[in-house]
């Protein structure tokens, strides 16, 4: 089996833009939601009744993997994700009123209120599931693409994974298994270089992680990605293959992590790492980036932006009125459903 | 009604397995060894040529990871059969059982279910070890949105697993290796039993035992025995050790006022102690003496068959055990342990069945 690769980002000065002006639009405007929501539960999270009471683990700065990854799918592909799910489940199409109740523990949250912010999942967009132990939703994609695979349907799963996962075995034991059926899975592989305080460097030996997804006989690409179009272009190339019944693909997509790993703050005062490279990240953020394309390319300009960030703004402030007005789950019920 | 046959518990697993991939199309089967000529001891021979690889879907050696495959495979709508030829190695995958399988109707409210169905292989004999001997139900047991079921006879097994792959929730199937030698009466075409609690084995109004598992033989014998000697012993096969349904236990103690409960997995913190627990709780003021607990004693499986010599319970500690409840007259409790003996027939400890070779 031949592996392709191709060579990081694109340079910004050079983009090769979709000519559809509503496609790039979409696009922008989904990343610009999902920073404002992550945002805006940063703000909130903290304040005296910290009416959010579970772990979370915010996207900011990596809006631009999952808003790409998500361009060309349809309601009945699956993504799973992890205990970073946001931006993932937003970019889907998961309902943000569910989401936000969720994380308010309330009755109306996509799990009830049973699972808090590192179990969202929506059926009806197609998110499947997230789990919070590390590699342990891989598998789990791989085994609905073999479903889709077994049903004889042309639909698709994105399994979200970190750098981390890499060193799980889980993910090298799905990889091979998707590799040896011709599963219809995509490994979108966001390297965002550290896990919780340690860096890569600490975690694995010097090789390119992208030998993670040729190991196992996998097409494998390797995208900037906080370049949105970079990444559509890569997943949809790989959603075709998998359409196509020509088997799994591997992307491996750089980005940064702007906040804490867990909570809503910064944490760069930790010392773990550098406020410069930070610094380098933030000039590289993936909605800055297609914010001045998109304006160079005169589809955006400060009204039309305004226009969108106050739409969202009124959908965010509907949203979390929902889920703070939303009722709590009767205590009583917390026994029920545990078997079907 | 359909004519019984005698046939052995491997057999009559295989025929369930056969049943169930023809007549509902959602499932199939996946593990290591389940299209290889020896079919899982003789359990899925032939099923890979007859349904397809499609159907039939050997695993590479990736406990874990295939695990999680089968979930999401069921989350998906199909039904998926694992098969581990050791409860052992499905050790890997206790993650995916105990966070994704036991836990995903839970907290999304009843949207996901996991229709998945797991069967492993309690090892014995023929100097398995320590990592090949373990039987570790308790454990499984312990978590709250798995079921788990413990066949006894070759009835049993084909009716327990055709529910099983019918049940929507993750299923367990605890499988002991000896069983698949037993042979016994078995109804031809479809029919399942129902996952829903202990089977009474054996009427008697002197004392309860509670068995599962290889150990529901053991326990019908020690009965057998003690029959003979004038002392009659109520004997449960336990079948469901989650969801675990004690009413008719219950009513059988507030009978006898004695019970002894017997695994096949180490005593300590084994299922005889939340049944004896429980029990307690609920018949206190029947019992006329201490409930007591037979299982492996607290180290693991050694292989020498000198070492493992004492190491497995059987009838006759069954009936040691008796005799302490009941004050037997010790001529009537020595008659009884000798009838135990002579039913295995001079066999080695470490081998289920004279005419077994091994290596298995």
């Amino acid at each position: 089996m031949t592996v392709q690769t191709t060579t990081a980002a694109r340079p910004a000065k050079d983009p090769d833009i979709d000519p559809n002006p509503e496609a790039l639009l979409r696009l922008y405007g989904s990343m610009l939601r999902i920073r404002m929501v992550e945002e805006e539960i940063a703000t909130r999270y903290p304040v005296e009744e910290q009416k959010m009471r579970c772990p979370i683990h915010l996207s900011v700065g990596q809006e631009a993997i999952a808003v790409g990854a998500s361009a060309c799918l349809r309601p009945d592909d699956q993504v799973v994700s992890n205990h970073r799910c946001h931006a993932h489940y937003l970019a889907k199409g998961g309902d943000l009123k569910a989401m936000l109740a969720e994380l308010y523990g309330k009755a109306a949250g996509c799990c009830g209120g049973r699972g808090g912010s590192m179990h969202l999942f929506d059926t009806t967009a197609g998110v499947l599931l997230s789990l919070p132990v590390v590699g342990s939703s891989i598998p789990i994609g791989v085994g609905a693409a073999l479903a889709f695979k077994q049903q004889g349907r042309d639909s698709v799963c994105v399994i979200y994974l970190g750098d981390a996962a890499l060193e799980e075995g889980v993910y090298h034991e799905s990889a091979n298994f998707a590799a040896l059926q011709g599963i219809p899975a995509i490994f979108v592989c966001e390297n965002n270089l550290y896990s919780v305080y340690t860096h890569l460097r600490d975690r694995q030996p010097p090789r390119p992680l992208l030998e993670m997804g040729r190991a196992h006989g996998m097409p494998s690409c390797h995208v900037d990605g906080n370049d949105v179009g970079a990444v559509a272009r890569a997943v949809t190339e790989a959603v075709d293959r998998a359409r196509g019944r020509r088997g799994p693909s591997f992307i491996l997509a750089d980005t940064y992590r702007w906040r804490e790993h867990c909570g809503p703050f910064y944490d760069n005062d930790l010392g773990y790492r550098s406020e410069a490279e930070f610094a380098a990240w933030r000039e590289r953020d993936g909605l800055a980036r297609m914010r001045g394309q998109l304006t160079e390319a005169g589809i955006l300009d400060a009204d039309r932006e305004a226009g969108m960030v106050q739409t969202i703004e009124d959908e965010i402030t509907e949203a979390f009125a929902f889920a703070e007005a939303a009722a709590f789950p009767d205590a009583n019920s917390a026994g029920e459903g545990v078997y079907a | 009604m359909p004519e019984p046959r005698t046939i052995n518990a491997a057999e009559a697993l295989r025929e369930a397995m056969d049943l169930a991939l023809e007549r509902w199309p959602d499932v199939f089967l996946m593990g290591e060894g389940v299209a290889d000529p020896r079919g899982i001891f003789g359990t899925t021979v032939g099923l890979a040529d007859k349904h397809g690889s499609e159907r039939v879907v050997e695993m590479p050696v990736s406990e874990n990871g295939l695990t999680g495959v089968a979930i999401g495979a069921a989350l998906m709508g199909r039904r998926p059969v694992l098969v581990h030829q050791r409860v052992d190695f499905a050790l890997l995958s206790i993650e995916q059982l105990f966070n994704s399988a036991a836990k995903s109707h839970y907290v999304t409210g009843g949207r996901h279910r996991v229709p998945l169905v797991v069967r492993m292989v309690i090892g014995r004999g023929w100097g398995q070890g320590p990592q090949h001997s373990q039987s570790l139900e308790a454990m499984f047991a312990h978590v709250p949105g798995l079921k788990v079921v413990m066949p006894s006879t070759p009835r049993e097994f084909k009716g327990l697993l055709l529910a099983a792959i019918e049940d929507d929730n993750p299923v367990l199937m605890l499988e002991h290796r000896w069983l698949h030698y037993v042979t016994g009466d078995v109804p031809e075409g479809f029919y399942s039993i129902p996952l829903d609690g202990p089977r009474l084995a054996r009427e008697g109004q002197d004392v309860t035992i509670v068995a599962s598992s290889y150990m529901a033989l053991e326990a019908l014998g020690a009965a057998e025995a003690l029959a003979g000697v004038g002392c009659a012993a109520e004997v449960f096969d336990l079948r469901m050790l989650r969801p675990l349904a004690l009413d008719p236990i219950l009513a059988s103690v507030q009978k006898t006022g004695r019970l002894i409960t017997v695994d096949t997995g180490w005593r300590i913190g084994g299922m005889g102690a939340e049944i004896v627990a429980e029990i307690t709780e609920r018949a206190f003021a029947h019992l006329k003496a201490p409930p007591r607990r037979i299982g492996l004693p607290d180290h693991p499986t050694p292989s020498s068959r000198a070492l493992a010599a004492a190491y497995y319970p059987g009838s006759v500690d069954i009936v040691d055990v008796v005799e302490q409840l009941l004050a037997l007259d010790q001529g009537a409790a020595e008659n009884a342990r000798q009838a135990c003996v002579a039913a295995r027939r001079g066999v080695p400890i470490d081998k289920p069945d004279p005419a077994f070779k091994g290596p298995f």
